[in-house]
Formats: C-alpha cells, sequence, structure tokens
C-alpha cells in the first residue's frame, strides 16, 4: 500500500528532516505516527501528500511512485488519500453539507453520486442532523467529524490524519478515535501523526516512532513510549 | 478529457461571485483597465491617423509635377511627354490637364466648392505627375527638365517628404512606446485585484489541492474573474473612445479635408478596428494578470 525505500529528506538549510527510512505499511495497517516535536513527523506526512519531495530514495503509494510523478498527476496521487488536520480546516461560508460535497465537486463527482453519499456519509460521522449548520455552530469535536467526513467521501484507500485530536478534550478525543478505528475496520489504510500517548497506549496498534529523522521503533502492537 | 457542462458552468459561477465578493476592488480594477485602454486608444488613433495622413501627403508629394506653360498646345504638351519618358528612372507619367486640375480641387474643396465658381479663367496649367522608380532618381529628374522648352516649372517636395517620415517614425516609436507602458500598468492592476481574490480563496484552494483538483480546475475560476475585468474595462473603454472619436470625425474631417486635403479614417472602419484590439489586449491583460498572479501560489 504505502513503502518508502531508503527516503532521506534534507532541507535546503541544510536540516535534515529524515534519514534513511524504510517502512512497509499494508492495506487496512493502522499506523501511529510518534516522536518528540522536530523528529520528522510532519515530513514524513508531507511526503506522503507530496508537498516535498525527499532528497534520495522513493516513496510507493498504491502502485503509483509519488517521488517520479509529474505535477500533472499529482491530483490522481493526493485522490488516494483524505487527510484530516489538527485545526479542522473547514470553510466557514458553507455549512456542513456544502464542505462534504464540495470535496466530491471539486473531483466533478456527478450530482447525483453526491446527494446520494454526502448524506451517507454525514450519519456514519454522526451528523446527520446538523448538516444545515455552519462550522461555527459546531463544538470542536463536531468540527473533526466533518472534516472526517470530507475526508473519506470519496473513499480514499488512505487517511492520513495530522495530530487529529490535538485541539480537543480527551472524551472528545476517544470519540473520534472510535470513528476513525470505524473508517479502519471498513479497510482504510489510516496514518496518523499524534502526541496524545493515552490514545496510543490504549489503541494498541502499529506504532512507528521517530527521532532525529530515524526510525527508532516499529511495534505491531505498540505503545507511545515517552513521557511527556 | 473533454470539461464537462456542469464544471464549466461551476467555474464561471466561482468567477463571477468572487468579482462581486471583493467589488471594491473589481471595479477599482475595471476603472483602471478602461482608464489605461482609454490613453492607450486615443494614442492609437493619433498614431494611426498621422499615419494615414503621412501616407496620403507622402502620396502626393512623392511625385515629381511638371507644370507645363499655358501657350504650348496640344503637340507641344506630348512632344514634353515623350522627352519626360527618356529620362533615367521614370516608372509612369499622367497628364493632368487644367480643367481636369480644376475638377479635382473643387471635389476636394468639398462643401466649400463653391468657392471656385466664380472664377473666370482657370488659373491651373497643365501639368504631368511623374512617378519615380525610386525616390532616389528625383534629383537627376529634376536637373533634366528644368530646362526644358515649355516647362513653366518642375516641383518636387523632397524635403517635406523627408521630413514627414521623420516625424511620423518618431511618433510610431513614442506611441508603442506608451501603448507598451500602459498594458503594463493594467496588467499590475488586474494582477494585484487576482491576488487579492486568491488569498480570499486561501483556505478553499488549500483544501482543494489536497482533495485532488486539478491545478487548472483551480486556475480557471480566477482567469475567467480576470477575463471578465478585462473585458469589461474593454468594453467601457471602446464606448468612451469610440464616441469620442466619432465626435472628432465630424468636427474636424472638414477642416482638414480643406487644409491638408487629407481624410481622417472613417468612425466605422476605426471602430471595428478598436473593438477587435481592445477586446484582444482586455481579454490578454486579464487572462495574464491572473496567471501571473496565481504562479506562485499553485505551487505545491
Amino acid at each position: 500500500m504505502i513503502e518508502l525505500l531508503n527516503v532521506t529528506k534534507q532541507y535546503t538549510n541544510g536540516t535534515m528532516a529524515l534519514s534513511n527510512i524504510n517502512i512497509k505499511i499494508d492495506k487496512g495497517d493502522f499506523v501511529f505516527l510518534v516522536g518528540p516535536s522536530g523528529a520528522g513527523k510532519s515530513t514524513f506526512i508531507k511526503m506522503l501528500l507530496k508537498e516535498v519531495d525527499p532528497t534520495e530514495g522513493k516513496i510507493i503509494i498504491d502502485d503509483l511512485e509519488a517521488t517520479t510523478l509529474s505535477r500533472r498527476k499529482v491530483p490522481q496521487l493526493r485522490r488516494k488519500m483524505g487527510v484530516v488536520f489538527q485545526d479542522f480546516r473547514l470553510l466557514p461560508n458553507k455549512t456542513v453539507y456544502e464542505n462534504v460535497a464540495f470535496a466530491m465537486e471539486i473531483i466533478e463527482a456527478h450530482p447525483k453520486e453526491v446527494r446520494r453519499q454526502v448524506p451517507m456519509i454525514l450519519s456514519m460521522v454522526g451528523l446527520s442532523g446538523k448538516s444545515n449548520m455552519y462550522p461555527d455552530q459546531l463544538s470542536g469535536g463536531e468540527q473533526q467529524r466533518v472534516s472526517i467526513a470530507r475526508a473519506i467521501v470519496n473513499n480514499p484507500a488512505v487517511l492520513i490524519a495530522d495530530e487529529p485530536t490535538g485541539n480537543l478534550d480527551p472524551e472528545t478525543a476517544w470519540e473520534i478515535m472510535k470513528l476513525l478505528k470505524q473508517i479502519n475496520r471498513r479497510g482504510t489504510t489510516i496514518v496518523m501523526a499524534t502526541h496524545a500517548k493515552e490514545i496510543v497506549d490504549v489503541m494498541q496498534q502499529r506504532v512507528i516512532a521517530l527521532e532525529q529523522g530515524r526510525v527508532v521503533r516499529d511495534d505491531r502492537k505498540g505503545v507511545y513510549g515517552y513521557e511527556d | 478529457m473533454a470539461m464537462r457542462i456542469r464544471t464549466v458552468s461551476y467555474m464561471i459561477k466561482q468567477g463571477l461571485t468572487s468579482i462581486w465578493r471583493n467589488r471594491m476592488m473589481s471595479i477599482a480594477s475595471i476603472g483602471s483597465v478602461a482608464s489605461a485602454l482609454v490613453i492607450l486608444g486615443i494614442v492609437f488613433m493619433l498614431v494611426l491617423n498621422i499615419n494615414s495622413l503621412a501616407e496620403s501627403a507622402k502620396e502626393q508629394f512623392d511625385s515629381v509635377q511638371v507644370y507645363i506653360k499655358d501657350e504650348v498646345d496640344a503637340a507641344g504638351i506630348e512632344k514634353i511627354g515623350e522627352a519626360i519618358i527618356a529620362v533615367e528612372g521614370i516608372d509612369e507619367i499622367d497628364f493632368l490637364s487644367k480643367d481636369e486640375a480644376l475638377e479635382n480641387m473643387k471635389s476636394q474643396w468639398g462643401d466649400q466648392g463653391y468657392l471656385l465658381e466664380g472664377l473666370e479663367t482657370n488659373p491651373l496649367p497643365n501639368s504631368y505627375v511623374i512617378k519615380m522608380k525610386d525616390v532616389s532618381y528625383a534629383d537627376g529628374v529634376v536637373n533634366a527638365l528644368k530646362n526644358q522648352d515649355g516647362i513653366e516649372e518642375v516641383k518636387y517636395y523632397k524635403d517635406i517628404v523627408d521630413n514627414l517620415l521623420k516625424i511620423t517614425h518618431f511618433i510610431r516609436m513614442v506611441g508603442i512606446g506608451l501603448i507598451v507602458i500602459l498594458i503594463g500598468i493594467s496588467m499590475f492592476i488586474i494582477a494585484n485585484t487576482i491576488k487579492l481574490a486568491v488569498a480570499s480563496r486561501y483556505r478553499e484552494i488549500n483544501i482543494m489541492k489536497y482533495v485532488g483538483a486539478t491545478n487548472w480546475f483551480i486556475r480557471w475560476p480566477f482567469l475567467i474573474e480576470g477575463l471578465v475585468l478585462g473585458c469589461i474595462g474593454a468594453l467601457i473603454a471602446l464606448s468612451v473612445v469610440g464616441y469620442g472619436y466619432k465626435i472628432a470625425v465630424d468636427v474636424v474631417t472638414q477642416k482638414l479635408y480643406v487644409m491638408l486635403s487629407a481624410h481622417m479614417i472613417p468612425s466605422t472602419i476605426a471602430i471595428q478596428n478598436l473593438a477587435v484590439i481592445f477586446i484582444v489586449l482586455g481579454a490578454g491583460i486579464g487572462a495574464l494578470g491572473s496567471i501571473f498572479s496565481m504562479r506562485k501560489f499553485l505551487r505545491v
């Protein structure tokens, strides 16, 4: 599904963000990406999205080689992935429904399909009753649900979550994690960068720990392993 | 990969919405494009008219005129004609009788032609109008004919032709320079408006990219916005300059004709040309302006 081969990323200012990373993530995996700030988690995620390219090595995502992909084909790569951010990134002047439908419209989905798919996804994330509300009328947890709905509405193979619980209280965070696990059960691969020790320890999923740009640990049923 | 009608209408809607949302900036840029194009139009019409004026003047002055003494009879005139053809560098000659010359003058003076009715005798001479193979033969031709029997005078306006050429060249250069500067300014203004529109939709574009929208899908609405702004500006400028030119033609053309026996370019032709130029320029300025302002932005 996702494969990184000898991936190294050195920024032009000399910072070595990642050095010689080899990781294989299978279809249906749920992977936590942990490590202190500056360990290379962000760079890792940016490389999956082809926001930055590695200086050395290869990244293969679902039989597309991201590293040699032409600029014109980047959208093709990104349509395989859904992304969720810590700060939700919803459009404030669009309703919940419109925010989710937007993701389908810009890949030119048929309106009929939009009308069928959006309510289904909204009910899946538990927001059926709020589809006409605007983001600022929602709680943080609800906003994150909208952004998750938007990320999965086009049925991506991979869901990438960059600290999705970072802005939420523990109880709400757990609800989000339940939702992610549910999505994972449907077969979607999930890669989640996080600092939430408790969540990682309880979930018992694969944990990849980065430190100073290197993989220091890759456990099948891992724990967070750092004292914050 | 033809674009779907649905997509096209989505993009047009996005572009127009954005114009409305940033309406103050939109009005400002339509205004600046319009005023830049108005100035450009005025310069353009001036250059065009001076050019055509110079062309027709050159046409008149670029020939050698040989005035024949009144006492020379038809046979004599014939003989002078043969003598002229024998000179080196002659391309063709035309005989212009004194009656024809008077008729020409009458029709050229137009409404004021009645002034010539009162003449008791025709003061204009019979003449030959000589076209040369090249301007460089002019001096030779003039010298060869100057002292011929029966010839009153040989006229060639060399200095006038030279000066005309110099002046028109200068005006053309200044005009082109002005036009280039004005196009640059308009483009800069449109680019700024679009930049504002792009910035106000930063989040949206960011999300679009993550979801996998193609660059052209993102770009088109802004391109349409620029095109619409440029074209509206062009239409305004066209109506101002077109209307102004019409008035100018009405006022000036008669007097100009009497003074210089030259026409202004007729307003229908001028406006047609101007319309094509303005629409192309307006659309081009708008499109290029928006592409410039998005270039850095889309590089992710």
